[in-house]
């Protein structure tokens, strides 16, 4: 018999150089191809033209100060941020909270409270995150109704048709996603119902709001909604845009669930069932977690659309951030600055929607169990 | 056709699962035809036959994975019916792992052991724990006991599997092709683990090719084709002296490799 030969590994080598480095990356990535070295070029061509003079206007030759519009009529050659300056509250809080400098702390406060409540949930290590979630999603709704709305513990109540601004904007945003969400997860469940009943009401629930346009939901909860109650009932126009938009959102929320729930293979509910785990059960522990984190970035999606489309309750003769921002561009005193006031809207959606982006990406990594460390 | 089975172990309770003419149908096709089937307590029974011979689906019904349409099958006393709090009365007793594991990504391997014990069971968390632990070492696994399934290998994920049923105490385990989509160096794990249970008296029904445990193991092997329980004998006279051609036809195309 021949000797048993021993089984050496080889050893590893790095990869050859002329694969590495700046100029290798350059190669590579930018000038790939002759499409590609096009498309760098008219990237680079249009950034060094575009660019500089939307810096120099929107910054380096921009007022600031002031409180008028002389100062910006002087300099007219720069952006007239003075403006957005002296109108700040209007913009945000709303034609109520900016006629009556005395309450100016109950929109600033609710603020800070939402941020210091949302801020530490974004970091990985912060403690009692889930006392943090509890206090944002079910304590800040309430301290949000006594402290905006008022009417009682002493705080005058505030004239809801008079709300704006942000605040109009978050109030909408953030009733709409937080009602949405579980309304959709149920209403994304009885699709998959096998009880015929359950399922055909989801079904003709979510494709009636579904095939519904947002501003004709919006027009009809303003304008035929009261028609169904007798006269002497004053129905609040901001709640009814709340309902309207809670309708509409929940649908395609549900959507997006039901896209995760059918993602999940049926062997998982199946090894749930085998261990004696009842629907509820098996559903709140096993399929809904996975589905729900499946779904994160088409749910995201429809919160950030949702965010953007508040802007038409416009057509019902609510000011929002953008249309409070147009109608402060409209007044005698800022006629003309427009543009400063759409940049400044355009900015605060683009910051919010972009954290909603940025945190749904985080929120997908961190869950992602499947990845081999 | 069937022979009557001499029982020589007489280590043999009563009778844990009787299925008395069964019959099914997914729409119009007839996937099981008349299957009767007694399993002794501490019996272990090996379910071999053709792909698409109705093998998983005969043991999906023992768990109500799958409905039937006409007969009876009653487990451990209790017989299926429509009503749902038997239904996971027997789920309870009755244990199963899938040719494709089915564990739970989203939890640990302790959390996949310790899930239906603590919800199904009302087990105390602790309690819980400490006996998924004495089973993932009994699968030899208890070191990746925190780490998600995602980042074990198929055997493992198989043992978790076993483990994860085991932790509910189960009187009856149904494997459906445990071994299947392993990689071969990871099936003897997983059929070791499955021997020591056989050893311990577990009541087994597998559906596997794995002619080798058949033989160690198994008091009775079932052929099974068509929807239909074609031939069932001892191991020994399964393999050396079929009775049927279609067993022998069976047989030789899996024994020739
Ligand atoms: N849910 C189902 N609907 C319709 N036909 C099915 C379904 N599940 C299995 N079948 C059919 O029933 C037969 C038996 O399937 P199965 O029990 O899985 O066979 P085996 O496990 O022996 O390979 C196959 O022909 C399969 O195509
Ligand atoms: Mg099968």
């Amino acid at each position: 018999m021949s000797e048993v030969k021993i089984f050496v590994p080889a050893p590893d080598r790095s990869p050859p150089s002329n694969t590495l480095g700046p100029v290798a990356w350059l190669r590579e990535n930018l000038f790939g191809s002759i499409s590609s070295s096009i498309a760098t070029l008219l990237f680079f061509y249009l950034c060094f033209s575009y660019l500089p003079p939307f810096v120099d206007w929107a910054f380096i030759k921009a007022n600031w100060t002031g409180t008028d519009r002389s100062v910006c009529e002087a300099n007219a050659a720069g952006a007239c941020w003075t403006f957005i300056n002296v109108r700040l509250e209007q913009i945000l809080f709303g034609l109520y909270f900016a006629s009556k400098p005395e309450e100016l702390w109950r929109p600033t406060l609710i603020f800070v409270l939402f941020f210091a409540l949302l801020l530490p949930l974004l970091f990985e290590r912060t403690p009692g995150k889930k006392w943090l979630s509890i206090a944002l999603l079910g304590v800040f709704p309430v301290v949000f109704y006594f402290v905006v709305y008022g009417g009682s513990f002493g705080i005058p109540q505030s004239n809801t048709t008079q709300w704006g601004g942000f605040l109009l904007t978050f109030a909408l945003a953030f009733v709409g996603i937080l009602l949405a969400l579980p309304i959709g997860i149920l209403l994304a469940l009885g699709r998959r119902s096998e009880m015929p009943v359950i399922r055909s009401i989801c079904v003709i629930y979510i494709e009636f709001w579904r095939g519904t346009p947002l501003i004709t939901i919006l027009f009809m909860a303003s304008v035929m909604l009261p028609l169904f109650f007798p006269a002497g009932v004053e129905f609040d126009k901001v709640v009814r845009a709340m309902i309207g938009i809670t309708m509409f959102q929940s649908a395609y929320t549900a959507e997006a669930v039901r896209g995760g729930l059918a993602a999940i293979p049926k062997g998982q509910a199946e090894a749930a069932m085998a261990l004696g785990l009842g629907y509820w059960r098996r559903t709140v522990l096993i399929t809904l977690p996975q589905a729900l984190k499946i779904s994160i970035p088409s749910i995201v999606n429809t919160f950030i659309a949702l965010f953007k489309d508040t802007s038409l309750v416009s057509i019902i003769g609510l000011l929002d951030l953008l249309n409070m921002a147009q109608t402060a561009a409209r007044s005698v005193e800022w006629k003309g600055y427009d543009i400063e006031g759409y940049l400044f809207a355009g900015f605060i959606y683009w910051a919010f929607c972009y954290g909603m982006s940025r945190y749904s990406q985080n929120l997908e990594h961190k869950l992602d169990t499947n990845r081999r460390n | 056709m069937t022979t009557d089975i001499h029982m020589a172990s007489a280590e043999l309770g009563d009778t844990i699962i009787k299925i008395d003419e069964l019959n099914k149908w997914y729409g119009q096709f007839h996937v099981l035809k008349d299957i009767n089937l007694d399993v002794k307590r501490g019996e272990r029974i090996v379910i071999c036959g053709p792909s698409g011979s109705g093998k998983s689906t005969l043991i999906r019904c023992i768990n109500r994975l799958e409905t039937h349409q006409e007969g009876s099958i009653v487990v451990d006393g209790i017989e299926l019916t429509e009503d749902t709090k038997h239904i996971n009365e027997i789920r309870r007793e009755v244990g199963m792992v899938f040719q494709h594991f089915n564990l739970f990504p989203h939890l640990t391997v302790l959390e996949n052991c310790t899930l239906a014990p603590i919800w199904v069971r009302k087990a105390p968390k602790r309690e819980a724990e400490e006996t998924a632990m004495r089973y993932l070492e009994r699968v030899k696994i208890p070191e990746q006991a925190n780490k998600y399934p995602g980042q074990l290998s198929g055997g493992q994920q198989q043992r978790v599997a076993i483990a994860r049923s085991l932790c509910m105490n189960p009187r009856v385990m149904l494997f459906d092709e445990p071994t299947s989509a392993l990689d071969p160096e990871m099936i003897a794990e997983v059929l070791d683990v499955m021997v020591g249970l056989a050893e311990d008296g577990m009541t087994m029904l597998c559906v596997t090719h794995e002619m080798g445990f058949a033989r160690k193991v198994a008091n009775r092997v079932i052929f099974m084709d068509g929807g239909q329980i074609v031939e069932q004998n001892e191991p020994e006279e399964f393999f050396n002296n079929p009775q049927n051609d279609r067993t022998e036809l069976f047989l030789s195309q899996i024994l020739q490799h």
